[in-house]
């Protein structure tokens, strides 16, 4: 019983309020920076509202069992993510051995839902956008997977995110160590890459391939596609919270650091899309596999070594 | 009206067509994006996929070429959508009305629901102009917003 409160208030209801309002301060600071006025603070919800309600097409020559399934995949992966983590915030002694990878598998599955979207759909923009993601998840994975592993060194080579924030309470938060403080910026500019934001956004290019993968979703399969984005929009930026900045803590003074945290994250997400050009996918993957990981190897060294 | 109406109202997505219009009112539309008038203050966001669209905008005269390619665009249209002219050439042709290779003004191809005229509207005029359609829109009962 208990679990499925976790799952329906913590992992979907806690979460997607949340992410729709840290993607509204995301819509909103974008159009801070551009001088502009910006939409209204509901202006997420009603984007979604709105999208419940209209039609849905299903294009002719698309595979419809998986053009239908796949967005449902993506969602309910979010969620399985997102319980994870927050019963690990609420009771870090209440987990089981190796829920790190757990999280680390499921927060990929997202973007294969978007492959499988994109492909099933049969239109040729949509196929370049899901084999350009394809790319994208071959260039990230490799650093962000060394990066995480700086935080399983520093708790003892323990793959439980219990552990790393059990460490975090004890000896101060990793982020402040050298090789920490190194994965932390690692793992920024890959949740970038995960969230296809600019200057990772080319699976969903709109000058070129027309928001390429999710090109022939409409109505309620677009909404779901959007909810499932604006709650990775809060999972990813808690994930690094907890095994970076000692996870959200929620009594007194640690709520208002932790709301600070989770609004500092989003708008370093947003100064950086609003501030870079598009990479070509080439270069995406040149740039992950070549600086990224030199850097993360270095990070990985300097854990081992105790920095 | 139900709660999933009002977000409709509150959050239109725009697809902007242009069928060989002389760019005039195209960038007089993108003037409606740039921050000096700025319609994400409504919710409305220009997409690329008329998959996404609520409204579609069409600029410029219909010719023999594009009557075709529109009547598509307009049945890949989710419902429920909106039409809107924008320009003397989508209204009535403009200073083609006599020409053999626009047989028909917009509305005798699609169902338009609101009319800007002007050569070039200005932006002011297309925002109030959709802004009158969402007025329009929320005092008629649901029945009629098929």
């Amino acid at each position: 019983m208990i679990y499925i409160l976790y799952l329906f208030f913590f992992g979907f209801l806690l979460t997607a309020v949340i992410g729709l309002f840290g993607s509204w301060i995301d819509r909103k600071l974008t159009a801070r920076l551009q001088y502009r006025v910006g939409p209204p603070l509901l202006q997420p919800l009603f984007d979604i509202l709105k999208l419940l309600k209209k039609e849905t097409l299903v294009p002719f020559g698309a595979s419809k069992a998986t053009f239908l399934a796949a967005p449902m995949i993506g969602l309910v992966s979010v969620m399985v993510v997102s319980t994870v983590l927050w019963v690990n915030n609420v009771d870090s002694q209440n987990t089981f051995m190796g829920d790190l990878i757990v999280v680390v598998y499921f927060l990929l599955v997202p973007s294969i839902s978007i492959i499988m979207g994109g492909f099933a759909s049969g239109n040729p923009l949509a196929s370049l956008g899901a084999s350009r993601e394809l790319k994208l998840i071959l260039s990230y994975e490799l650093p962000f997977i060394l990066a995480v592993l700086v935080a399983v060194i520093h708790a003892d080579f323990s793959l439980r995110l219990g552990d790393i924030l059990a460490t975090q309470a004890k000896n101060g938060v990793i982020a402040v160590s050298w090789s920490g403080g190194l994965a932390l910026l690692i793992t920024m500019i890959c949740m970038q890459g995960k969230l296809a934001l600019v200057p990772f956004d080319t699976p969903e290019a709109e000058t070129e391939i027309a928001h390429g993968v999710l090109i022939e979703y409409s109505g309620p399969l677009l909404a779901v596609y959007r909810l499932m984005k604006n709650m990775l929009f809060f999972a990813l930026p808690f994930f690094i919270i907890i095994i970076y900045l000692g996870g959200l803590r929620g009594h007194g003074l640690h709520l208002l650091y932790g709301a600070l945290e989770y609004v500092g994250i989003v708008a370093l997400i947003t100064v950086i899309r609003n501030t870079n050009p598009r990479l070509r996918i080439d270069q995406v993957l040149r740039f992950f596999w070549g600086p990224m990981t030199v850097l993360a190897i270095i990070a990985v060294l300097l854990a081992l070594g105790n920095y | 009206m139900g709660i999933l109406d009002k977000a409709f109202l509150k959050s239109l997505w725009v697809f902007h067509l242009a069928t060989g219009s002389c760019n005039n009112c195209d960038i007089e539309f993108l003037d409606c994006l740039t921050p000096r008038h700025d319609i994400e203050r409504f919710g409305m966001l220009l997409v690329g996929s008329i998959k996404h669209a609520d409204v579609l905008l069409v600029t410029g005269a219909v010719n023999r070429q594009c009557i075709p390619r529109i009547k598509r665009l307009y049945e890949q249209m989710p419902k429920p959508r909106l039409v809107v002219a924008i320009g003397e050439c989508a209204l009535s042709r403009g200073v083609f009305m006599h020409s053999y290779n626009c047989p028909l003004p917009l509305d005798h191809v699609i169902p338009v629901d609101v009319y800007i005229p002007g050569c070039p509207p200005r932006p002011e005029a297309i925002i109030s102009g959709i802004m009158q359609l969402i007025e329009k829109r929320k005092g008629q009962p649901d029945e009629a917003k098929a």
